[in-house]
């Protein structure tokens, strides 16, 4: 069959067979390189639009409809417009720390997509620490939101970049914790074994109430870390400050832009691989003929499927709920999210040992 | 957050922005969250707000020393640019001015006809506040669900009035032209489309955990404070003043309505929210209880072409969507005004901002605003 | 109870001089008969040979209404502030200050409001002011 599998495997006996081994490894650099920023720019694309038409579905609007059939090529329109804006410095900014920092966000997204499986065998490093690779290197974006909110030389920035960067390193804890709790139950840290151990069912559904809980927790957690919906107090229109990217224009802001999309994507991918069986199709325990049915649908649909579907319900918190005020939003982590992610934390280990899942 | 009645004497907070390690900033006059053009010169200390000093003038057009050279008939359209979301109401307030000067009796069709204009322009007015406030606190579509219910109220004024937010429809005596033979029908339509719609904008913000976090305890005021600050309407309802002027100086036919007074005694911006949403309520059903009972006759009495106020002073209060609006009017016995004042709501409530902003956090300072629903026009006149 | 007369017309009108206007003041709010603790309207009428302040009381209480009018002297008008007693008026007084020119004394903050800055001593709202370029007088 044409599975993608298939493809990669013989583009990669390919490529050895004619050349020499060393080549042949930078010609497949190369073109994982232009795969993944080819994906990055795909995604920046269609995230975006897929934003205002949802967000115009939720509002009784019709969203763009003018640019192309169904408004299709507003945002290369919009990507147009902002390569050809003027990119203007203020005065007295640090000019190494302004222009590095939009491209230290940009390349944290990208690198954390190396460990992500797309589809059956689509992976660009199946690293032994999978998760943890990820959550490490998501981590570095903070520096990258610091940087550029000391670089403005804006007190408004600044103020921005603060509470943002307070924000993540605070919900990266429930995150991780919530990470845990599907680790635990899976016993490795690699990728492909999490994926793998859900054949016979998704985590969400075997491991019943912790996971549940730690999917929720997840989902809220993420929504911080990404700085969306009820917790983009740091950048929102109608507060004081516009954030750490107020002076950012032009191209570097449209790094930003892209940066904050992908993410947004890559989280919902991480949650999909740990909790909804990443490229796995629906398989119900050991009803063999449902799940060979369900096996015809390719893995890269099922995973994209997946995570469009939690796209769209981190989409759906920005349009239904009003903003959270800073204190409020460190309160809910520490005092509410951090325990009861603990305690779950806890609980799914107890289910483990016991063997109280499916 | 509960403050002592006392009258503090600030003179030791003016001299404050020398101090070290605060922060002076500016918050508009262009702004999303501010309605209108408000520029306010916020001290701040971190996140604590310390003084917040109104810059007013920004929409300024001398409407008082302009209608000292317009004549009475016209100078009722310039108050329609004061506070344009209660555009009928201000009409209203200057037309009774004028009669009570003319001593003429204004017949019983124009009467139910002026309320009834008077409470949907109410509720128009409430809707956008609604949808304005969900916006400045985060939740960005009740903002389109309330402008569709808004454009059904300007569609209906459009038919009668031609216009659909300066409708010069009042004129002393009564109204400009009868109403259009479609109204008691689109207003039914309304009226049974609105009432689903109110439920489901409850759902949708009233109850919704993270906004009652953000409103509750914030700008609290208490109820003499209110008074001393001289606030009316809603936001003084919410503290517990008793201040319709609907009930305690009946005009035209609020006297013969059932409708409640809404009184709210918690003093915060949760409490002044409360208040307009059931005002939302009352309106629709004092426009219920007109709608089939609009009596047959005159809309408009008999008066001169050219009105000549007899010498002295007139004042007349009328209950807009903000508050108490006073139209005083000092007449020489000429055909225009000697002097006008117009005591607007706004500018009351915007005097106690600074009241309840101290000591709050910056992020509840556009909750604060929100609820005390200024309109800049109206304060700058 | 300080000199003062009375005319009636479509509320209680009592004529104070300015002198006395702050006893006055604080006894019309803290006698519990009276009970005026509602500032409603602060104005200034600029009558050609003199200016006249008016205040309108409410009490919330008695639901009793009082104009309380007081006549300031054209060249040098004067008054005492009122805003420590209703704290409305110290808005009201900066806008009178502003429009016409009236000096409140004991005023914790008497600058322009609503006019643009270089319009100190103007006072617009006055008979005798004229702006040939942007009036247009009927």
């Amino acid at each position: 069959m044409w599975s993608l599998e298939n493809i990669s495997h013989s583009i990669d006996n390919w490529l050895y067979n004619t050349f020499d081994p060393t080549v042949a490894m930078l010609v497949e650099f190369l073109v994982v390189a232009f795969c993944v920023i080819g994906l990055f720019a795909m995604l920046g694309l269609v995230l975006i639009m897929m934003e205002r038409k949802v967000s115009a579905w939720m509002q009784v609007r019709l969203g763009p409809n003018r640019v192309g059939p169904g408004g299709m090529f507003q945002t290369v329109a919009d990507t147009l417009k902002l390569i050809v804006k003027e990119g203007m410095t203020p005065l007295n900014v640090d000019k190494f720390l302004f222009n590095l920092a939009p491209f230290i966000v940009m390349i944290v997204s990208m690198v954390v997509m190396a460990p992500l499986m797309f589809a059956k065998g689509i992976q660009i490093w199946d690293i032994n620490i999978g998760i943890l690779f990820i959550t490490a290197v998501s981590s570095v974006s903070v520096i990258g939101i610091l940087m550029a909110g000391w670089a403005s030389n804006n007190k408004y920035s600044l103020l921005g970049a603060m509470r943002s960067g307070a924000q993540i390193v605070s919900y990266e804890l429930s995150a991780g914790l919530s990470v845990l709790s599907i680790v635990v139950l899976t016993g490795s840290l690699r990728i492909s074994d999490i994926v793998n151990s859900q054949s016979n069912g998704w985590w969400i559904f075997k491991g019943h109430i912790p996971a549940v809980v730690a999917f929720v927790i997840f989902i809220i957690a993420v929504t911080a870390e990404t700085n969306r919906a009820p917790f983009d107090l740091a950048e929102a229109e109608s507060e004081l400050t516009a954030g750490f990217h107020t002076e950012y224009s032009g191209m570097k802001f449209a790094l930003f832009f892209l940066a904050e999309y992908v993410n947004v994507f890559i989280v919902c991918a991480i949650g999909a691989t740990l909790f909804l069986g990443g490229w796995m199709p629906l398989h119900i325990g050991n009803w063999t003929a449902f799940n060979h049915i369900m096996d015809y649908v390719p893995t890269f649909l099922w995973f994209f499927g997946k995570t469009f579907f939690l796209i769209f319900v981190i989409m759906w918190f920005r349009w239904t709920f009003p903003r959270l005020r800073i204190d409020q939003l460190l309160n809910l982590e520490w005092k509410y999210l951090l325990p009861i992610s603990m305690l779950n934390l806890l609980f799914v280990t107890v289910i483990t040992i016991l063997k109280w899942h499916f | 957050m509960y403050r002592e009645t006392q009258i503090i004497s600030d003179n030791s907070i003016l001299a404050s922005p020398d101090v070290e390690g605060d922060l002076v900033i500016n918050v508009g006059p262009q702004h999303p969250a501010t309605h209108g053009v408000l520029h306010l010169v916020i001290t701040l200390n971190g996140e604590t707000i310390k003084r917040v000093d109104p810059h007013l003038g920004y929409i300024h057009r001398s409407i008082e020393k302009m209608c000292e050279s317009l004549s009475y008939r016209q100078f009722i359209y310039v108050t329609s640019r004061m506070d344009y979301l209660s555009a009928h109401i201000n009409n209203h307030g200057c037309a009774l001015c004028v009669e009570k000067g003319l001593q003429v009796e204004v017949p019983p069709r124009a009467q139910v006809i002026r309320v009834l204009m008077d409470e949907l322009t109410r509720l128009a007015s409430h809707q956008l506040w609604w949808g304005a406030m969900a916006m400045d606190v985060g939740a960005l579509t009740p903002f389109f669900l309330a402008f569709r219910e808004r454009e059904m109220i300007n569609d209906i004024m459009e038919e009668t009035c031609g216009a659909r937010l300066t409708m010069n429809y009042m004129v002393p005596g009564g109204v400009m032209v009868d109403i259009h033979p479609n109204f008691q029908r689109r207003v039914h339509e309304f009226i049974s489309h609105f009432r689903n719609k109110i439920d489901e904008y409850d759902e949708l913000v009233t109850g919704n955990v993270i906004f009652q976090n953000r409103t509750k305890d914030v700008g609290y005021i208490s109820r003499e404070d209110a008074i001393s600050y001289g606030m009316s309407g809603p936001s003084a309802r919410g503290s517990g003043v008793q201040c319709d002027i609907r009930k305690l100086y009946p005009y035209e036919v609020y006297a013969k309505l059932q409708f409640d007074e809404i009184i709210e005694t918690a003093g915060d911006s949760f409490a002044r929210y409360m208040v307009r949403m059931k005002e939302m309520r009352q309106s629709l059903s004092i426009v219920e209880q007109l709608i089939d009972n609009i009596p047959p006759g005159d809309f408009q009495a008999k008066t001169k072409a050219v009105l000549k106020l007899p010498k002295g002073e007139f004042y007349s209060r009328v209950e807009t969507a903000r508050g108490e609006l006073g139209v005083y009017i000092t007449s020489e016995g000429a055909t225009t005004p000697y002097r006008i004042k117009f005591r607007s709501p706004g500018f009351s409530n915007l005097s106690a901002l600074d009241h309840m902003a101290r000591g709050a956090k910056i992020g509840d300072l556009v909750a604060m605003m929100g609820t005390l629903d200024l309109v800049i026009p109206d304060i700058d006149r | 109870m300080p000199s003062a007369n009375f005319e009636e017309q479509q509320w209680l009108n009592v004529n104070v001089d300015h002198n006395e206007w702050p006893g006055l003041a604080k006894s019309l709010r803290d006698h519990p008969d009276l009970n005026f603790d509602y500032l409603f309207c602060l104005t200034c009428i600029d009558w050609k040979t003199h200016l006249t302040m008016v205040y309108h009381l409410e009490s919330t209480q008695h639901r009793h209404i009082l104009v309380v009018k007081s006549k300031l002297d054209r060249t040098q008008p004067d008054i005492e502030t009122v805003s420590g007693i209703w704290r409305t008026a110290e808005f009201h007084e900066r806008e009178v200050y502003e429009m016409f020119g009236v000096k409140f004394r004991n005023h914790p903050d008497l600058r322009l409001l609503i006019l643009p800055d270089g319009w100190e001593g103007k006072s617009p709202l006055r008979k005798d002011f004229e702006d040939p370029v942007n009036m247009v007088k009927l």
